[in-house]
């Protein structure tokens, strides 16, 4: 490998490009932000299939809790023994599935993967404020991954106290056999992740105050970037708070210290521990969880904003509304985490209070929805998988987001805390959304990541199939939860007023196997097409953003020569007067001379005067004459 | 060229599959039916790859598959006995589990070759357009605005199908007085919500359809407006102020009873442990002992504190029974680990919580024989069930509740056992051997 790159140095230009690569430095211990965002890319993929393939198996239980499948005790041993698997079990499928998927997937899969690739790129900077430090947060998160799917491997199988990890439940391992060693494992394994995602935290927010490049200030930023950033600030807040609930936790379970247990029989058993309380865990956890709602949420919308926009050939609707919108959620989503624990034990008069922080960060959210759909309007629409899929995440994010007016309402939330109906909220708000707007992500910068194009045809098959899916899967939930039937259930067989829902479960387990085995257009799209795709051209979805300006061909340091000079905010589509329906942010106002409008020019004087004497020495013929 | 010696190879592997199902018969077995769907997406991996075969193949027209198949069946005399010969390695496992399995695999693979098939009838299209001179770019465009109506149109009445299905399904009248209050508030946040829900649809999948994108057309450069920003900030700000002091009267009234109301409330004590409740009730004085976990013995299994000479006529509910509309003050507690004192009928929950107290009070309005009537169910009951993941058996922690008329209230609770049984009482006399007279004399009373 090395001797290839110095045989051609031409390819690295900039003070960057002359080292050694060899394969390790390349694609292993990379401190390229284009291959970390790859690495966490494909990483964040693979927890992904995993994780969905738990959620796979669980649906089957709750499908046909009666019927046996020899199959899954060939490979789940005894925790299938007899074909069905056992309720531990199923609990350790339930946490695990909800951990990779928030933690491993939505956060460190989705921002990891477009932070790297796009901070840098959108911002006109070479690298990473320290690509070191970026590689750490990739080498702590990938050992993160393996110590969770380690648990497997557990002789008392993997962490199983839900992913939130309540204790006592998971601070006793005679509580339950998953909080023993696949307890620890999970601890261990979040507080690699969180210094992962820390040091990645830092890494952008430092790169997006620091590194932009001539031009760029923060009001001319693409919305991604400004999603990424806010985002960064979001978990580098909230993270540390997480270590704190994690430590104690371990402190608790295995240095007999007592901060979250008190008054304990288990099992007969009485335990010595005094003084402690589960609700403080509750807060700590929740200190976090709340904004990790947002740390997943707002990336996707980021990246949605940028799609939609591109495609509609329309400037986003309200540029500034939509910051602010998220400068407002960023703030609030830290002081609605009660909204959690309503019900928990709380003490009531708190409970109001949070529902009225909740409902307000309701307020931005339907700003962000509606300019979506102003942007729509009059556009010029282009169906890429890409739009298709930044489409369907508006729709889930308004149809999860009105279900969050329930939940929100600590009134409405007593008959509603731990159903069903939570599942189906946050499954629509915060799951699909965010992945929808990952994988929108994934089929718009797919050139940019690998220098090749997906298949668009598959693209479209994994959309409906996905879309049409989620929905099936997660909308009769809602009224599960109404009837009643709390989360986490092994089996619906001994309620009898659960027992009519056995046939929604049926329909449901359908609909999700039918939505993943779609996910193979995706993967089988996603992988041949890094070897076999169509070649990329340079800026193939005629896109304003710097990335676009770089080559197909990734080059160390980004662009060769010269970082570019951003003159304009990245949404100038269809401007009228402009014999393109794009302009990058690299032109120059005094190239587009017959587009520019008097608002361009934020209160430049001689700008504005240059402009006017432009306009009148070019006024249309027939202007003058009627002077 | 090592990836095309790959796909020729895994070509191989899976007609030899296909003969050796054939071979071992009877494919259409009962009982894997849907396993093997599951652990299909295991297997992607190595179908994803057999997708590519698919793709060329097809192009390269079926007399070439012939040839891989003569050349496949060679491969699969030998590829039959090592399959078997795996399947009796493993005692208790019917080989006839792996033979489904492989059977949903290979009705996957197949499925895969039909997308790839109607791939390349698309490829092929699409060349024949580009030939005539006819628009090859935007007909794709035109059939996603086209689904997008469709996902429109039968999106909304699948809403709607499962609001009249579904909902009937899942809305029961509340059998409280603050049930009827939330059932109240719960229809009005639906019918905004449903509102924006079916609205909103309307404007996204129906600008997408008209506004796609066509020869010609330039998007209209709209790149803000102040005044319709301020509507759209302003009028969800308002509903949502209506929603939050609706809620927030409701929460106070049940959350923040008075202290006179409570005392007058029927106490009844809750505890949960893996995986079963116990309930007690306070006795004549209307008032519960305190407990104590680390007087917890097999005898006196919820660590109840004798000494406190309110527990001493507290007694044991062997279901919770509570009379119409009188108010009861239900005090939830765990010996364990989190549990959630939850009855859905009642729009009633709570989280009981090890070391600490929660408290709800309310008010039932329906007995259990009027729902019945109601809903002409003779057979139901209302249950209090564990909301709270805790465990194996979380799925199955449940206790009966019946709530009834004044007179059998008071018929049922006087046949209730004390928890002050006559084991304890000699273990408690023990231990208390100084105990003054008058205990005495209340002991005695409590017979």
């Amino acid at each position: 490998m090395s001797s290839i790159t110095s045989a051609h140095p031409a390819d690295h230009h900039g003070e960057h490009g002359h080292h050694h690569e060899s394969f390790l430095s390349k694609y292993v211990f990379s401190q390229d932000h284009k291959m970390i965002a790859k690495q966490f890319l494909i990483t964040g993929i693979v927890m992904a299939v995993f994780a969905m393939f738990l959620s796979i198996l669980f649906r089957l239980q709750l499908a046909w809790p009666d019927k046996e499948f020899p199959i899954l005790e060939v490979f789940l041993g005894k925790w299938a023994e007899g074909g069905r698997i056992s309720p531990d079990f199923f609990l350790a499928l339930v946490t695990i599935h909800g951990t990779i998927m928030v933690f491993f997937v939505l956060t460190a899969g989705l921002s990891g993967t477009f932070a790297n690739l796009l901070i840098p790129y959108q911002l006109g900077a070479r690298d990473m404020a320290s690509p070191f430090m970026n590689m750490l947060s990739y080498w702590f998160f990938f050992t993160a991954c393996i110590v969770m799917i380690s648990s497997f491997f557990v002789e008392s199988g993997p962490a199983s106290a839900g992913w939130t990890v309540y204790p006592p439940l998971s601070a006793v391992p005679t509580a339950i056999s998953g909080s023993a060693m696949g307890m620890t494992l999970w601890l261990i394994s979040m507080t690699l992740f969180i210094a992962s995602q820390v040091l990645g935290g830092i890494n952008y927010i430092s790169t997006v105050l620091n590194m932009r490049a001539k031009g760029m200030d923060l009001w001319k930023m693409p919305l991604t970037i400004w999603a990424l950033f806010l985002t960064a600030i979001v978990g580098l807040l909230s993270f540390p708070v997480l270590v704190s609930a994690v430590v104690l936790l371990i402190f608790d379970r295995s240095f007999g210290t007592s901060f979250y247990l008190s008054d304990l029989v288990v099992q007969g058993q009485i335990l010595p521990n005094e003084g402690g309380s589960p609700i403080l865990f509750q807060h700590l956890f929740w200190f976090l969880g709340h904004p990790e709602v947002y740390i997943v949420l707002m990336p996707a919308l980021g990246l949605t904003s940028e799609v939609i926009s591109t495609n509609s050939r329309k400037p986003i609707f309200g540029y500034h509304a939509m910051v602010y919108s998220l400068i407002g959620i960023t703030i609030l989503s830290f002081i609605v985490w009660g909204h959690h624990m309503f019900v928990t034990g709380m003490n009531p008069f708190l409970g109001g209070v949070f529902m009225i922080t909740t409902l307000i960060i309701a307020v931005p959210s339907a700003v962000k929805s509606f300019n979506y759909l102003a942007t729509l309007w009059r556009g010029n629409i282009r169906f890429t998988p890409a739009m298709l899929f930044a489409i369907g995440m508006v729709s889930f994010f308004i149809s999860g987001g009105l279900t969050g007016l329930y939940l929100g309402n600590s009134a409405l939330d007593i008959a509603l805390h731990d159903t069903y109906f939570v599942v189906a909220h946050f499954h629509l708000v915060m799951g699909s959304a965010s992945i929808f707007g990952m994988l929108c992500g994934v089929y718009h910068w797919f050139p940019k990541l690998f220098g090749r194009m997906m298949n668009e045809k598959l693209g479209y098959l994994h959309f409906w199939l996905t879309f049409a899916g989620a929905y099936l899967v997660f909308f009769p939930m809602h009224f599960m939860g109404i009837d009643g039937v709390p989360r986490r259930y092994y089996a619906f067989t001994e309620f009898p007023f659960m027992e009519k829902w056995i046939s929604v479960n049926v329909f449901i387990t359908w609909a999700a196997i039918i939505a993943a085995l779609g996910q193979v257009a995706f993967l089988w799209n996603f992988f041949s097409s890094i070897r076999f795709g169509k070649r990329a051209t340079q800026n193939p979805w005629g896109s304003n953003t710097l990335e676009w300006t770089t080559g197909v061909k990734h080059i160390h340091g980004n662009w060769p020569g010269e970082l570019p000079t951003v003159y304009r905010w990245p949404y100038d589509y269809s401007k009228p007067g402009h014999h393109e329906d794009f302009i990058p942010q690299t032109v120059p106002f005094s190239e587009t001379m017959s587009s520019n409008l008097p608002h361009d020019f934020e209160g430049n004087v001689e700008a504005e005067r240059i402009q006017r004497e432009w306009e009148l020495a070019n006024r249309p013929q027939a202007e003058k004459e009627a002077e | 060229m090592s990836f095309i010696d790959n796909i020729k190879f895994k070509t191989v592997f899976i007609l030899a599959f296909m003969v050796s199902i054939g071979l071992s018969g009877s494919m259409f077995a009962q009982e894997a039916d849907s396993a093997a769907q599951a652990v299909d997406t295991t297997a992607t991996v190595g179908d994803t790859d057999t997708a590519v075969t698919a793709d060329m193949d097809t192009a390269a027209a079926a007399t070439g598959t012939d040839t891989t198949d003569t050349a496949a069946s060679a491969g699969s005399v030998g590829a039959t006995p090592t399959a078997t010969s795996d399947a009796a390695g493993k005692p208790g496992i019917n080989p006839q589990v792996y033979t489904n399995f492989f059977y949903y695999v290979l009705l996957f693979f197949l499925l895969c070759i039909l997308v790839a098939v109607i791939g390349k009838i698309l490829q092929v299209y699409e060349l024949t357009r580009k030939m005539n001179g006819k628009d090859s770019t935007h007909y794709l465009n035109n059939i996603q605005a086209g689904l997008f109506i469709v996902a429109l149109v039968t999106g909304l009445y699948g809403v709607y199908w499962s609001y009249v299905h579904h909902g009937a399904q899942s809305m029961r009248e509340a059998a409280t007085q603050h049930g009827v209050n939330l059932d109240i508030m719960f229809m009005v946040t639906t019918v905004i919500c449903t509102i924006v829900l079916v609205l909103t649809h309307i404007a996204l999948f129906g600008f997408a359809f008209r506004y796609r994108a066509r020869e010609n057309r330039k998007a209209y450069f709209y790149p803000h407006n102040n005044t319709i920003e301020k509507v759209w900030t302003i009028v969800p700000a308002i509903v949502l102020t209506i929603l939050v002091l609706f809620g927030f009267f409701n929460w106070r009234a049940i959350t923040n009873i008075p202290e006179e109301e409570q005392k007058n409330a029927i106490q009844i004590e809750v505890i949960g442990e893996q995986f079963m409740w116990t309930v007690r009730y306070a006795g004549r004085d209307g008032a519960i002992g305190e407990r104590n976990y680390k007087l917890t013995t097999p005898l006196n299994g919820l660590g109840i504190d004798f000494n406190d000479k309110k527990s001493w006529d507290d007694q044991m509910g062997s279901e919770i029974v509570i009379p119409v509309n009188k108010p009861v003050r239900f005090q939830i507690t765990s010996k364990d680990i989190l549990h959630s004192f939850y009855i859905p009928d009642f729009r009633v929950q709570i989280n009981a919580v090890p070391g600490m107290k929660t408290y709800f009070q309310f008010t039932p309005t329906i007995t259990t024989e009027e729902m019945r009537d109601k809903l002409d169910d003779y057979s139901y009951n209302y249950v209090m069930l564990c909301a709270k993941i805790c465990g194996a058996n979380h799925f199955n922690m449940q206790k009966l509740v019946r709530v009834v008329t004044e007179e059998e209230y008071k018929e049922w609770l006087n046949e209730q056992p004390y928890f002050f049984t006559e084991d304890l009482r000699k273990e408690f006399q023990v231990t208390q051997v100084n105990e003054d007279t008058a205990d005495a004399k209340l002991l005695a009373a409590t017979n």
